[in-house]
C-alpha cells in the first residue's frame, strides 16, 4: 500500500523552506513530488527596476552561499553586451575569489552531509577549517559573505600585496587539512556504509535531466564551463577536471573534495602569475543589444542573459541557476531507497532553493493575460494578503 | 506555568530557525555560531527541530506570499512567552526587494518582534549579542 510522507516546508533537515512528498511502500520510497516556490522573491522583476551597477548587488543576494557566482555571470553578460573586457589583473582577482568560494561552498556541503547522516564530528571539523577562509574574505573584501568583488568592467577591490602571504599561509593549512578530510571521509567505514551505492544517478539519467556541476561529474558526465568555454584566467592555469562514474552519493562527495585541491592549485597559480595594472575598465554606457554570461558555480553552470535598450537599466534579465536543473533529478535518484537514505539523497545535489525559486508557474484556464495584467493581479493578491494578516 | 517557561527561556533558550524567503546567508551564519569557533551550545543555546520545543524564533529572509501564512502558523505553534528575533536586514525592512510583487513586507507588521539584528548578513558576534540583549530585556 502506498503512503505519503510529507517533509516540509519548515523542517529541521534543510535550512531552506521546500516541500517534498515522499510516496512510500513500507520503508521503500517509490516516488517523489517536489513542491517549491516558498523562496520566490521576484529577482528578475526587481532587476528591471534597478540600474546596471545596482543589479550586481541584487544578484549577489540571490544566494548567500554562491554569492560570487551570480554577480560573476552577470558582469560577464553585461561585458558581453557592452563589448568590453576586464583588464588582466581584474580577471585574475575574479578567478581567485571564484575558486576560494568554491572551496567554501564544497566544505559547507561536506559538513552538512556529515550532519545529515548524523555524523556531527565531520560537520564540526570541516566547518572549523572553513572559518579561516571567511576571515580571508573579510580581509580582502570587508565582509564574510556577499563580497561584492565583481563590477561591470573589472573588480571592485584589489588584492593588496601584503595579503598574498596570508592567503598563501591559509592555502598551506588547507592543503594539509584537505588531504586529511579526503582520507578520513573515504576511509571511514561508517561514512562508506551510508554513502556507497546510495542514490545512484546513472549517466543516461544525468544527460536526460541535464544535470550540472558535481552532480553531473559524479555520474560520469564531464561538463564544466571552466574547461569547455574558458573565461577570465581559467585558460591560463593548469588543472584537472574531476569525473567519477559511479553516480552515488560517495562519488559526488569525492568530486567535491578533490575539486577543492584543484581549486587550491588554481589559486596558487593565479597568485604567482598575477599581472600588475589597473583593476577596471571604465564602462560609460551599455549599447542596445544583448549579452550572455556563464560561470561555473560550485553547484554547476550559472547562466545570465541581459538585454539593453541603451538606457541605464536592463530591459530583460534572465537567470538560470544550476539547482534548477539538479533538483528534478532527485526523483530518479531517490526511487528505490529507504526513507532514511532519502534525506541524504535529496541533499546530495547540494540543492539551493534560493537560487532556483525565482519563477512561479501560473496555471491559467481560458483567459489570456498580458504581462501587465498578471503583474496587476499579483500586486492585488499581495495587498489582500497584507491586509488579512496584518496585526 | 508561564513563569517556569520564562525561567527556562532565560536559563537556556532553545531556538527554532525559520527561513522565510532568505538567501541562505543568515541561515549559514546561524549554523556557524554552533560550530567550534563560537560554540554557543556551551551557553545552553540549542537549535531544535520543532517550533513546539522552542523558546525563541530566529527568523531570516523577506516575507513573501507563500511563506507568510506558514511563518504565522509556526509562530502560533510556539509556546508563549517566546522571543522573535529578526536576523538580517531583510527581516528588519524589505531590503532591496521592496519593488517586488511577491514580497509582503517586514515582519513587525505581522509578528511582535523583540530584537532586530541588521546586517547582510550580520556577523556571528552580532547575532550572539542580539540574543543576549533579548534575554536581558526579560
Amino acid at each position: 500500500m502506498k503512503r505519503i510522507v510529507p517533509i516540509g516546508p519548515y523542517h529541521p533537515l534543510q535550512e531552506e523552506p521546500e516541500f517534498f512528498k515522499l510516496i512510500v511502500e513500507g520503508e521503500k520510497v517509490v516516488d517523489l513530488e517536489i513542491n517549491i516556490g516558498y523562496n520566490h522573491r521576484g529577482h528578475e522583476f526587481v532587476a528591471q527596476k534597478m540600474t546596471w551597477d545596482q543589479v550586481t548587488f541584487l544578484v549577489e543576494r540571490i544566494c548567500g552561499i554562491c554569492s560570487d557566482s551570480h554577480p560573476y555571470a552577470y558582469v560577464l553578460a553585461v561585458e558581453d553586451a557592452a563589448h568590453v573586457t576586464a583588464p588582466p589583473r581584474a580577471q585574475y582577482i575574479r578567478t581567485i575569489i571564484g575558486e576560494l568560494e568554491r572551496i567554501h561552498s564544497h566544505y559547507l556541503w561536506v559538513g552538512l552531509a556529515g550532519h545529515f547522516i548524523g555524523y556531527n564530528t565531520v560537520w564540526m571539523w570541516v566547518w572549523r577549517y572553513r572559518e579561516p577562509l571567511l576571515d580571508i574574505f573579510e580581509l580582502i573584501m570587508g565582509n564574510r559573505n556577499h563580497y561584492a568583488i565583481n563590477k561591470v568592467g573589472g573588480a571592485r577591490r584589489d588584492i593588496l600585496p601584503e595579503h598574498y602571504s596570508k592567503i598563501e599561509k591559509y592555502l598551506d593549512l588547507l592543503e594539509e587539512k584537505n588531504t586529511m578530510f579526503t582520507k578520513a571521509v573515504l576511509d571511514d567505514p561508517v561514512i562508506r556504509a551510508r554513502l556507497e551505492g546510495v542514490g545512484i544517478l546513472s549517466k543516461e539519467d544525468a544527460v536526460a535531466y541535464g544535470v550540472l556541476g558535481p552532480t553531473a561529474r559524479g555520474s560520469g558526465y564531464a561538463t564544466d564551463v571552466r574547461k569547455d568555454d574558458p573565461y577570465d584566467a581559467y585558460d591560463k592555469v593548469d588543472w584537472n577536471e574531476i569525473v567519477f562514474d559511479e553516480g552515488d552519493v560517495l562519488a559526488k562527495a569525492k568530486v567535491r573534495l578533490l575539486e577543492c585541491s584543484e581549486s587550491i592549485k588554481i589559486v596558487r597559480q593565479c597568485l604567482r602569475n598575477m599581472p600588475d595594472g589597473p583593476i577596471e575598465t571604465r564602462v560609460d554606457e551599455i549599447p542596445p543589444g544583448e549579452g550572455i554570461g556563464r560561470h561555473e558555480a560550485p553547484r554547476g553552470e550559472v547562466f545570465h542573459y541581459v538585454r539593453s535598450d541603451g538606457s541605464n537599466m536592463p530591459v530583460r534579465h534572465k537567470i538560470r541557476a544550476p539547482s534548477f536543473m539538479n533538483i528534478p533529478s532527485n526523483v530518479v535518484a531517490v526511487r528505490g531507497y529507504s526513507i532514511a537514505d532519502a534525506a541524504l539523497v535529496l541533499a546530495a545535489v547540494d540543492p539551493c532553493y534560493c537560487c532556483t525559486e525565482r519563477t512561479v508557474v501560473l496555471r491559467n484556464g481560458k483567459r489570456e493575460l498580458t504581462g501587465k495584467d498578471m503583474l496587476r493581479l499579483s500586486w492585488r493578491k499581495t495587498e489582500r494578503l497584507r491586509r488579512r494578516y496584518r496585526r | 506555568m508561564a513563569n517556569a517557561k520564562l525561567w527556562g527561556l532565560k536559563k537556556s533558550p532553545w531556538v527554532f530557525h525559520v527561513a522565510a524567503a532568505s538567501c541562505n546567508n543568515c541561515d549559514i551564519e546561524i549554523l556557524d555560531i554552533l560550530t567550534p569557533r563560537w560554540d554557543v551550545e556551551r551557553f545552553g543555546i540549542v537549535l531544535v527541530g520543532s517550533p513546539r520545543h522552542a523558546d525563541a524564533l530566529l527568523v531570516t529572509g523577506v516575507l513573501n506570499r507563500k511563506s507568510l501564512p506558514r511563518v504565522l502558523r509556526v509562530y502560533e505553534q510556539t509556546p508563549k512567552p517566546c522571543l522573535v528575533i529578526c536576523v538580517g536586514t531583510c527581516t528588519c525592512d524589505t531590503h532591496m526587494f521592496a519593488p517586488s510583487y511577491n514580497v509582503v513586507g517586514p515582519y513587525d507588521k505581522y509578528l511582535p518582534v523583540d530584537v532586530y539584528i541588521p546586517g547582510c548578513p550580520p556577523k556571528p558576534e552580532a547575532i550572539i549579542s542580539g540574543v543576549v540583549k533579548a534575554l536581558k530585556r526579560l
